[in-house]
């Protein structure tokens, strides 16, 4: 990759759920939520993460600010180890990294005022208080596009757009360099969603933030981001530019997440692969790809070896042996 | 659309519900006509009143504080408004269907599948026992449910989401219903899942020549599946037409907007377009017409802050309401 800086560096990180039966809560199998996935991030860009639900998409981010623990892996945040960080030097690093969440009305605590919802990070990380701590809230709610009046207001006079407002509000408020993006905008209606994605991208601009965009709507991610991962059970099947993703899926789970998209054009005909079957069970997935039992160019030795990710083209890497066979079809 | 007879017919429909924080008029005005086979959308975000024109059709709405306060729904002739409740029951389900955004808080937790699906047969088929089975599985068959033999004796939460779907689609269309009214089917399934779901929407539709009057709020799917588009806005339709011409050359500036607004795939922009403000209040509309804080023309125009336009057809199956659409005689 070129010039720009890695902020962070994910190499095969792993998160297993265990699952316990009986009375002895024996742990009797794992759900591999992630089961191996590595990439990394540039310094002020965006990477999209896709994926369909139980994909392990918000797993990955959770794990990355270790709000759930991984089992296996390495995580590299500008040149710190964050997985071996013991819990007690996390929280200046914690600081430099923040999360959005996707539900604007349960990420919010109902019993406390915006200002104390975008203060807490000041005062918890000993930023600022009292007088200070006010200026900052009022500064950081006008860089959101909400006024200053509304810090002494609670959550559920907002609009579902306002809230998402404020959760940007209180992940900036520490000052992070580096922000998990859940899903931000695909629990709000179609003209609000347009007015978040400007101010992501607006913030971005202004304070040089980096972003993992978490979503499974690959229009609003071709939107924002430069670099695009498409995960399938708990792996990463391709990864690569916007641009070469876009114009050249490789992977079959690509090509067909990309056909499936409705457009809002009743003039284009395009060629749907509509996919068989669903996703499997993350605790038991299928031998060899995962994604054999619904690809529909799947044959014998797909069902057997494990697929890594291998590089394609320039910019380009996919998980998937047949990809050259199944060219630009 | 004159070829085809019209199924269903709202004509003027205007549900409030009087709540404590004053009369919300979440429908207003409402008048659409689904004709015989057509699959009809009816789009809008949130709070516009685009499912409670659809509970309103089957007189679901909960009495109090929600009302039916004036206009006609005309099915086959009749007006539904005038039924007797116990006749009412007889078409629901039975003529007229209906499925849910979510499948799991729709269907009962402790009942099978077939259960569920047996007993909208019996109800409203007289068909009984071994013989209502039968007809489930072949209904679970026609949904593309594998295995079915088996699914029908299982609850709920053992199947999938899109499983789910499938098997509420299976229950609905288990009467052969004339009119099948659609609440977001698709919106919490996924893409790939989504896919297929309207896929099979449409292949029943052919195949039983039914009716759909599709709710949603993604304008990708209505441009994919449906013939005509209702487009709602605070309680009013602002728009309706063909899907050809309301996609081609949208009128009111609130689907201008909407469709400019959205990211589409291959075409990249610097930034979005976008409508600004939010979503009104039901229970506090601004004056005139709803959409002028919101819009470029009416936010500084005096005559749309204080008059609110009516429908008005603009051209030959093209409807608009906005005093500055192309065509509109004020």
């Amino acid at each position: 990759m070129p010039d720009k800086k890695i902020l962070l560096e994910v190499k095969d990180l792993k998160t297993h759920f265990p699952i316990r039966k009986g009375v002895l809560n024996r742990t009797v199998g794992f759900v591999k939520a992630v089961d191996g996935v590595s990439f990394s991030v540039q310094r002020g860009s965006t990477l999209g993460l896709v994926g369909e639900s139980g994909c392990g998409k918000t797993t990955v981010g959770r794990t990355l600010l270790r709000l759930i623990p991984a089992s296996s892996g390495e995580v590299t945040f500008d040149g710190q180890d964050i997985l071996s960080c013991p819990m007690g030097q996390m929280k200046p690093l914690r600081s430099r990294m923040q999360m959005m969440f996707q539900d604007p009305y349960g990420s919010l605590n109902p019993r406390m005022t915006v200002e104390d919802i975008v203060g807490e990070g000041l005062t918890v990380h000993g930023i600022a208080r009292g007088k200070q701590r006010r200026d900052r809230v009022s500064e950081i709610l006008e860089q959101v596009g909400l006024s200053r009046r509304y810090a002494d207001r609670f959550p559920h006079e907002f609009s579902g757009g306002q809230r998402q407002r404020i959760g940007i509000a209180r992940a900036l408020a520490v000052n992070p360099e580096f922000i998990v993006c859940d899903e931000p905008v695909s629990a709000l209606d179609v003209s609000i969603q347009s007015q978040i994605v400007n101010l992501l991208q607006d913030l971005q601009e202004k304070l040089g933030l980096t972003y993992l965009f978490i979503a499974h709507d690959l229009a609003v991610v071709e939107h924002i981001s430069e670099w695009i991962a498409v995960m399938y059970l708990g792996r990463i099947v391709e990864y690569a530019s916007r641009d070469e993703l876009y114009s050249n899926p490789i992977h079959p789970y690509t090509k067909s997440l990309l056909s499936a998209i409705p457009h809002p054009d009743p003039q284009k005909k395009h060629a749907r692969i509509v996919l068989k079957g669903e996703v499997p069970s993350p605790a038991n997935p299928p031998r060899g790809c995962h994604f054999h039992p619904r690809c529909p160019w799947a044959e014998q030795a797909c069902k057997i070896n494990d697929q890594k990710l291998e590089i394609k083209a320039d910019h380009h890497l996919a998980a998937c042996w047949k990809a050259d066979k199944i060219g630009r079809q | 659309m004159s070829e085809h007879e019209i199924l269903l017919s709202v004509q003027n429909l205007s549900t409030h519900f009087f709540t404590q924080q004053g009369i919300a008029k979440a429908v207003q005005e409402v008048s659409f006509d689904i004709p015989d086979g057509h699959m009809t959308a009816l789009v809008g975000e949130s709070g516009c009143g685009k499912s409670v024109t659809s509970l309103s059709i089957l007189r679901l709405i909960p009495d109090p504080p929600g009302k039916i306060v004036g206009g006609k729904i005309l099915f086959k002739g009749q007006n539904l408004l005038e039924l007797s409740e116990h006749r009412m029951r007889a078409i629901r389900g039975n003529d007229i269907a209906m499925i849910f955004q979510e499948p799991m808080t729709s269907l009962n937790p402790v009942f099978t599948i077939g259960n569920q699906i047996v007993e909208a047969i019996s109800l409203h088929q007289g068909i009984k026992g071994n013989a209502a089975w039968d007809m489930a599985i072949d209904m679970l068959t026609k949904v593309g449910i594998a295995d079915p033999a088996r699914r029908v004796q299982e609850y709920p939460h053992q199947l999938s989401g899109g499983m789910r779907q499938r098997a509420m689609i299976a229950m609905a269309l288990s009467c052969s219903p004339s009119l099948l009214i659609a609440d977001e089917p698709t919106t919490a399934l996924d893409v790939t899942i989504q896919a297929q779901i309207l896929e099979l929407l449409k292949k029943l539709q052919n195949e039983n020549r039914m009716s759909i009057l599709l709710i949603t709020h993604d304008l990708g799917v209505v441009a994919e599946t449906a013939q005509t588009v209702v487009v709602m806005y605070a309680s009013r339709v602002v728009e309706k037409a063909d899907v050809q011409s309301l996609f081609g050359s949208p009128r009111h500036p609130y689907t201008q907007g909407l469709l400019r607004s959205l990211p589409r795939l291959g075409q990249r922009r610097k930034r979005l377009d976008v409508i600004g403000g939010s979503v009104p209040n039901p229970v506090a509309f601004p004056s005139g017409c709803k959409f002028h804080p919101r819009c470029p023309i009416g936010a500084k125009d005096p005559h749309c802050q204080a008059c609110e336009p009516p429908l008005q057809e603009v051209q030959p199956g093209h409807a608009v309401a906005c005093w500055y659409a192309e065509g509109y005689r004020r």
